[in-house]
């Protein structure tokens, strides 16, 4: 799924400072099961931004929704009706979100409620760890299921660099070295022959590198299935 | 003699069959040609080639290849360093046809140290390839002149390929064979990262022996000699793959705080006696981190002096 983190209240109540009638809306999708945008954390968000401002004496008005997805022009038409009865709106959906809003309602603002991290899941209850960096070329069977590109710090194709210590990388003791792990896999498994020679040259076009992207189904956009 | 990869006098010397030694120069925080002139005269005469870092540590100074330059008119040989985390291909590329056309002849290969530990950590990095394709593509552009889509170059840069080897690195058991890759693609020569735990690197060398590596490629043995019992726990605390044997810190603890450099001194003149002698070792790579001005004397002591001229 897509993780993000919430922006600190700071931020947020610097970002909605002039307004007076806000709309925060959460999303049902990846953010709810990573515990940042979902129900729960929109009405504290809603509670914590009035209790605020209601200390510097500038009450808010605010109102709460939360959507099945907002990276789905069909679920995000559902605030259509009420969405400029407000001075502002804050999504707290991935960086989609505010943008599938921002191009659907034209004269609203919209305020990015989360920071978007990466493609990760959950290794323990109440921690996400990066897993994808979505480099549109997958190559994870070559290292044995464990992605160099998302999860060495240097991207390495030909690892570990020479910081690799104890299983943990230079650049953070708190992540793990992920060509240590995979040397050690291969090893193990008595694969040292995939780990002799030099893997290639990669072709960054089908990264963020060659662009913007897009995915084009023929036989949905025909609607031929 | 079959014929020369790059002509550098680091390849001559190795290729006689001499006990090289290589040194190291960081460039400065700034345009200031002067002190960099200034520690060059330390160096030369005293080693054979003279690594000029790039931006180590991730820290900003003036480029590698312009200092490599800046060395050439003081009459001494650099060994121009490239790291991956600045520049994607393109610039790779660039650069290494820039090398040869300033008398740029070795250069060395390395991934680079990650920018959070310098001085800009905000800076994105760019590791389009890793140290080991950099290594191929040198080789590539050398011994094939062709650039890495195949076209033709006019003029192929002529480098004698280094690449960094650190054995002190995890895992333990598959460093040899990483170092067996770098050869693979395309070393020349490998400098090792700084030696300290010798016990170690002795049971490395057997293995790097043992499959022959040593004929294949020659091996320098980095030295550092440690300034102070300090500099020993800060290394061995806070660098990552560096490995200091307690009994070193004990030792350099054992003297007095003003005799700690002569002891660390001397500790790297006894490894280099004992890499003189070890089988697979080529030659030293001596990193004095800042402490240029100490090269003569620990070439005088080392007793590697005068250098051949070749
Ligand atoms: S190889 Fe690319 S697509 Fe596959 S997991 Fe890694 S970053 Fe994601
Ligand atoms: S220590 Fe491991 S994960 Fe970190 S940069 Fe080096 S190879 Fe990559």
């Amino acid at each position: 799924m897509i993780v993000a983190d919430q922006k600190s209240l700071k931020e947020i109540l610097e970002m909605v400072q002039n307004h007076n009638k806000i709309l925060i809306i959460g999303c049902n999708g990846c953010v709810t099961v990573c515990n940042s945008g979902g129900l729960r954390e929109v009405e504290i968000l809603s509670s914590s931004i009035k209790l605020a401002r209601k200390k510097q004496g500038s009450d808010i008005e605010i109102d709460i929704k939360v959507l099945e997805r907002q990276c789905d022009l069909e679920y995000i038409e559902e605030i259509s009706d009420v969405v400029n009865d407000y001075d502002a709106v804050i999504s707290m959906a991935c960086g989609v979100g505010p943008q599938f809003l921002s191009e659907m309602y034209k004269n609203q603002t919209f305020y990015p409620g989360l920071n978007t991290t990466f493609f990760g899941g959950a290794t323990q209850h109440g921690v996400w760890e990066e897993r994808c960096a979505g480099c549109g070329t997958c190559a994870i069977h070559v290292f044995d299921g464990l992605c160099p590109i998302a999860r060495c710090a240097k991207s390495l194709m030909n690892g570990p660099c020479g910081g690799s210590s104890n299983g943990v990388c230079e650049v953070n003791k708190e992540s793990e070295c992920i060509w240590d792990s995979i040397v050690r896999k291969k090893m193990e498994a008595g694969k040292l022959e995939d780990l002799i020679g030099v893997k290639g040259f990669k072709d960054w076009r089908t990264a963020r590198d060659g662009g913007v992207r897009r995915s084009v189904r023929e036989e949905l956009v025909k609607g031929t299935i | 003699m079959s014929k020369l990869k790059s002509g550098s006098n680091l390849e001559k010397v190795l290729k006689a069959g001499h006990f090289a030694f290589t040194g190291e120069c960081g460039p400065p925080k700034g345009a200031n040609v002067k002190y960099l002139k200034e520690k060059f005269q330390y160096l030369k005469g005293n080693v054979d080639a003279v690594n000029i870092t790039d931006n180590q540590t991730a820290v900003v100074r003036m480029s590698s290849l312009a200092a490599s330059r800046l060395m050439i008119d003081e009459g001494l040989e650099p060994n121009f360093q490239m790291v991956c985390r600045d520049r994607n291909r393109i610039a790779i590329m660039s650069d290494i046809l820039g090398a040869h056309a300033l008398g740029i002849r070795n250069m060395l290969c390395l991934s680079g140290d990650h920018q959070t530990f310098g001085n800009h950590p905000e800076a994105k990095n760019v590791h389009d390839i890793d140290s080991m394709q950099l290594i191929s593509l040198v080789k590539m552009m050398r011994d094939e002149g062709k650039f890495l889509n195949g076209d033709d170059i006019d003029v192929a840069p002529k480098l004698f390929i280094g690449a960094a080897c650190n054995p002190f690195a995890d895992p333990y058991e598959y460093r040899v064979y990483r170092l067996a890759n770098k050869i693979e693609a395309g070393a020349d020569f490998i400098q090792t990262q700084c030696i300290f735990n010798m016990d170690k690197f002795r049971d490395f060398m057997k293995k790097v022996v043992d499959m022959g590596l040593d004929k294949k490629c020659y091996i320098l043995a980095g030295v550092t000699p440690m300034k102070n019992a300090g500099m020993a726990n800060f290394m061995s605390k806070n660098v990552p793959g560096m490995d200091i044997p307690d009994s070193l810190i004990k030792r350099l603890k054992g003297v007095k705080k003003k005799d700690q450099a002569d002891e660390g001194i001397k500790f790297a003149l006894e490894q280099i006696e004992e890499f003189k002698e070890m089988k697979g070792i080529a030659g030293v790579h001596l990193m004095a981190i800042e402490w240029e001005h100490k090269v003569p004397e620990i070439a005088k002591r080392a007793k590697v002096l005068p250098r051949p001229a070749v």
